[in-house]
């Protein structure tokens, strides 16, 4: 029997970026806010200082910020006529644990979708007729549009301190910058991070190709910045350790570095780390919740009473504890029935090395930023007719030299031994003169009937409760998309003067054991109608008037882009929709 | 009900205790309390009186460091048998103001009277009105835990006839308003002379090196005088007053015994106070002829600047100057140049976070260097850092970093 704790009104589960936002928006509302965060406790003097290893063996080949498999993990399966077997070392993507959550391994880029992204069913409807779609695609409008968005892109945008160049001021197109983004109310609030060598080669080759290339939108700060909590940061380094890796230089947007050392301050706060929540309560009427229940380090039970309840957590997270919370129905695919679980995607990522005459060119790869980068985004979304090529979607391209780090960087042309001192000698040999861009193409995922989550009938957690199970493979579509892109991006990495050009494609099936992105969304997505939705526009539960789900899990399908700037956004906006609406009405602020 | 009754029975245990107050301070004296809240606050008296973290604000207890040995703090809430509640205003200004404890015996001077001194009687009972206002806590504090023969407190009147001036601040008329307040703050409430000016072997202010810096606690505490080199000389008086406001400003961050003084004490001084503290401490003379700098090419400065570049010049920048009141700025800094290095070599070896404040909630820190670095390469960066953009001084030898690292080894802050 879990040990009753005082009531709050709000109880937040997951202290990462969205918990974090919310927690102050809703500290500054008056409220008395609880975090519950499953992972320790991390700040950045004392966990990242700068005399912290960066060691790539232990943060990127073995995992160090995340959650372990031992802790909590996934059954996969491709096929619904499979059996789903459970993971046991991480693979496709990366489950963050901690406080501050992927904010604080993450490389920092800070895309806004595409207006048409957020009508995408009918923007596609509309343009190629309904039958241009495969049958199984389930993609749908999101219930937000992006006008509606655009003041909170802009809060996130200027917590975060964000470099870039603007390409829509106001409706006009801005040289320099991504001339297909929707309409920004102001320019970035720091200037775009200066582009090392092979950036701006990759810029004058796309270019003399009829692209407009632009600075990728950075959360690695190009100059010193202050945020409207007062949060100070600092410029970045360009020391190449972002991603998997915690910032020593305050130069990284996360919540340790824009919110957290604000928030932790106010009386009204307070959180819990090492303690994982087991399941949100509801009342007998199944429409209200109570609070939540939460497992401490020493394994002993606590019940946490709020009137609101925060959802917070990584995307698969929040979906995982709807089903052990029994909110909302799961969804049921051949049936066709129920919402939680569907619409599950990730992203279609491929790259292309490019491999260059060591004697005219030294890229100088130490030189790096998680988000720095020149990108083209005529290939995105629908930012060119699809109609000759059969599928929909697409995602940016753009060469992104995160750094040099030794394990990731022995880039050899195809053909070469793969071991042996033949290897060795072309490793050397291309060491600093290899265009690597990792996730080049950064293709979107649409959501289709048969890829989704829902519980595993076989596999359970440490505390009995069935593991979530992963149905998920590579449709034609994304594999179409995935072949155009990355053709695309070949050609500029040729025009760069390459001498070698590696393309590598994303071919079904869909493979769990190889690292793409950790943009896992869905399962828990919004829109406007109950029956294909777990959350209306507001991100609040249609079953649970009193619970809202924040992060990726919201999203219907997933965009070219990364997806953080967005999930930023939207928990902003879920803020705004309970500071003035919620509050002074509690109930459902939209009929279903 | 029987919640009730014991509600009544706690209620008439309070009312005891209030009848059982001495003194002649009203509960309904506004004025009175108000400005012995702002001078409390002045006169930094929570700091030494208060257990940190312990949610029993002037309850004493609280270990001072001295050279001689640890002092308790005393309980200062108005409990009758442990606080001050039975003392009359007699003995609670003898206490504060002359250095005499309730049965006549001499004051250990850990406790600052020689500057409370400086501050009127009706002062020193706007800050016991204030202290009343308190919850009585009953703390029993053995105040002297001093070993032979500091525990012999005989030995205090000749102490006293050395070092201590008793009487009140008397205004220098040639001096501005403005001026006279900082000295009566400086010299009076905020004992800045506690920390900054040095101390003979006997712990008695050296009158002629006033706050020209000194080492307690195992920190060097900074000249603070108008010295240019060394001293409050270069910065502007605003300077001066974000420092003391939000412990940072463009040049540096207030860490250890410092950032508890600004977050208990400066942070919440008035705007006015705080520039009167700048404008009376940079009026006062500078003494140093600096040295001339070492040149580029002696092996310290060699293997400093590399080292420098290697490890420090990611936050601090190439050139010393930091980075947003983020980072500070030590190609500007004097207390990088101090004389005695002992803090400059502590925050390398040991590392420390800048004071949180209202204005300044980041809070950066600064990492430690222990393990990466050793004596010698300490020594050297040092070293580097003080004789580089423009700035110059002593170099800094190994043996005074393995000192540093030995004194500091065992402390827990």
């Amino acid at each position: 029997m879990a040990k009753r704790l005082p009531k709050k009104d709000v109880v937040i589960i997951g202290l990462g970026w969205t918990g974090s936002i919310m927690a102050n928006e809703l500290t500054d509302e008056g409220l008395e806010v609880m975090a519950i965060e499953r992972g320790p406790w991390r700040d950045s003097p004392t966990d990242f200082p700068p005399t912290y290893m960066q060691d790539e063996l232990r943060y990127r080949i073995r995992h160090e910020l995340f959650a372990r498999p031992e802790q909590m993990t996934f059954t996969f399966r491709n096929k619904m006529d499979q059996t789903a077997l459970p993971i046991r070392s991480w693979g496709a993507f990366m489950p963050p644990n901690g406080v501050g959550g992927g904010g604080v391994h993450w490389n920092g880029e800070m895309w806004r979708f595409l207006p048409s992204d957020f009508v995408l069913k009918t923007h596609l409807t509309q343009r190629y007729g309904a039958s241009f779609l495969p049958e199984d695609m389930t993609i749908q409008d999101w219930g937000v549009t992006y006008d509606e968005l655009e003041p909170f892109y802009d809060r996130f945008e200027y917590t975060c301190g964000t470099s870039g160049t603007a390409g829509n001021l106001r409706g006009q197109i801005m040289e320099g910058g991504n001339p297909f983004e929707g309409p920004r109310g102001r320019p970035y609030p720091t200037l775009a991070q200066p582009q090392p060598f092979s950036h701006t080669l990759f810029a004058k080759a796309a270019r003399e190709l009829g692209y407009k290339p632009f600075p990728q939108p950075s959360g690695n700060l190009s100059t010193a910045y202050t945020n409207p909590l007062g949060m100070k940061m600092g410029p970045c380094t360009y020391c190449g350790f972002c991603e998997w890796f915690g910032c020593a230089n305050y130069s990284k947007a996360s919540p340790q570095t824009t919110i957290l050392p604000h928030l932790i301050r106010k009386d009204n706060f307070s959180a819990r780390a090492n303690s994982e929540v087991l399941r949100i309560e509801v009342d007998r009427t199944g429409k209200r919740a109570t609070g939540v229940v939460f497992v401490d380090a020493s394994g002993e039970e606590w019940e946490q009473p709020a009137d609101l309840v925060i959802l917070s957590a990584f995307s698969i997270f929040n979906v995982q504890l709807l089903l052990h919370s029994k909110i909302g129905k799961p969804y049921d695919p051949v049936a066709n029935v129920g919402t939680v679980g569907r619409n599950y995607s990730h992203q279609t990522i491929s790259s292309v090395n490019g491999f260059f005459d060591p004697k005219k060119y030294n890229f100088n790869p130490f030189i790096g930023s998680g988000s720095i980068g020149m990108c083209v985004d005529e290939f995105n979304g629908d930012n060119f007719d699809h109609g000759p090529h059969g599928f929909v979607g697409g995602g940016y391209i753009g060469q992104v030299q995160t750094g040099a780090r030794p394990i990731e960087s022995t880039l050899v042309p195809p053909g070469t031994p793969s071991w042996g001192a033949e290897w060795k000698q072309t490793v050397k040999h291309y060491y600093l003169s290899t265009v690597k861009p990792g996730t080049g193409v950064h293709g979107g995922f649409y959501s289709y009937r048969d890829i989704y989550l829902d519980l595993d009938p076989t596999y359970k957690d440490r505390f009995g409760r069935p593991l979530m199970r992963i149905t998920m493979d590579l449709k034609p579509n994304e594999v179409k998309q995935n072949k155009f892109l990355t053709d695309k991006f070949a050609e500029i990495i040729k025009a760069m003067g390459a001498e070698k050009v590696a393309p590598t494609y994303r071919t079904a099936p869909y493979d769990m054991t190889t690292y793409q992105t950790t943009h896992i969304n869905g399962g828990a997505v919004m829109g406007t109608d109950p029956n294909t939705s777990v959350v209306n526009r507001y991100l609040q539960s249609w079953d649970v008037s009193n619970l809202f789900v924040l992060g990726a899990s919201a999203f219907p399908q997933n965009p070219g882009y990364n997806p953080t700037l967005t999930v930023g956004a939207l928990a902003y906006w879920a803020a705004d929709a309970i500071r003035t609406k919620y509050l002074q009405s509690p109930g459902r602020l939209i009929d279903g | 009900m029987a919640r009730f009754l014991s509600r009544i029975a706690a209620l008439a245990v309070l009312s005891c205790s209030t009848s059982a107050w001495a003194g002649a301070s009203d509960p309904q004296e506004f004025t009175q309390i108000e400005r012995g809240r702002y001078l409390s606050i002045l006169s930094d008296c929570a700091s030494c009186h208060t257990v940190p973290d312990s949610g029993q604000p002037f309850a004493g207890g609280r270990a001072i460091e001295t050279p001689f040995g640890n002092i308790i703090a005393a309980n200062i809430t108005p409990d009758p048998e442990t606080g001050i509640g039975a003392r009359s205003d007699e003995q609670f200004d003898a206490a504060v103001r002359h250095g005499v404890g309730r049965d006549g015996s001499k004051l250990y001077p850990a406790m600052p009277y020689n500057a409370y001194t400086k501050m009127s009687r009706d002062d020193v009972l706007a800050i016991r009105a204030y202290l009343n206002t308190m919850t009585p806590v009953r703390n029993a504090v053995i105040a002297n835990t001093l070993p032979f023969p500091f525990n012999i407190r005989a030995s205090l009147g000749v102490w006293n006839a050395l070092y201590f001036k008793d009487g009140e601040y008397r205004p220098n008329p040639a001096q501005s308003a403005e001026w006279n307040r900082g000295a009566f703050l400086v010299d009076g409430p905020a004992h800045c002379g506690a920390c900054h000016t040095p101390k003979t072997a006997l712990g008695g202010d050296k009158a002629d090196r006033y706050l020209q810096g000194t080492y307690l606690q195992g920190w060097s505490a900074p000249d603070i005088t108008g010295d240019a080199r060394l001293g409050l000389g270069r910065w502007s008086k605003e300077d001066v007053v974000a420092y003391l406001k939000s412990g940072h400003n463009r040049v540096t961050a207030a860490t250890g015994p410092m950032g508890e003084v600004v977050a208990l004490s400066t942070a919440k001084m008035t705007d006015r106070d705080l520039a009167a503290i700048a404008a009376y401490l940079k009026s006062l003379p500078g003494r140093s002829q600096a040295p001339s700098a070492l040149p580029a090419d002696d092996p310290a400065m060699v293997a400093g600047a590399a080292i420098y570049r290697d490890q420090c010049s990611a936050c601090h920048g190439l050139e010393g100057k930091g980075a947003n009141e983020l980072f500070p700025s030590i190609s500007d800094s004097s207390m990088v140049r101090s004389d005695d290095p002992t803090t400059s070599i502590r925050l390398i070896l040991r590392g420390a976070r800048s004071v949180q404040t209202r204005s300044q909630e980041t809070g950066p820190g600064m990492p430690s260097y222990g393990k990466q670095l050793d004596d010698a390469e300490v020594a050297a960066v040092l070293t580097y850092v003080r004789n580089s953009w423009g700035g110059a001084a002593a170099s800094v030898a190994p043996m005074e970093v393995s000192k540093v690292r030995s004194d500091t080894a065992l402390r827990p802050d």
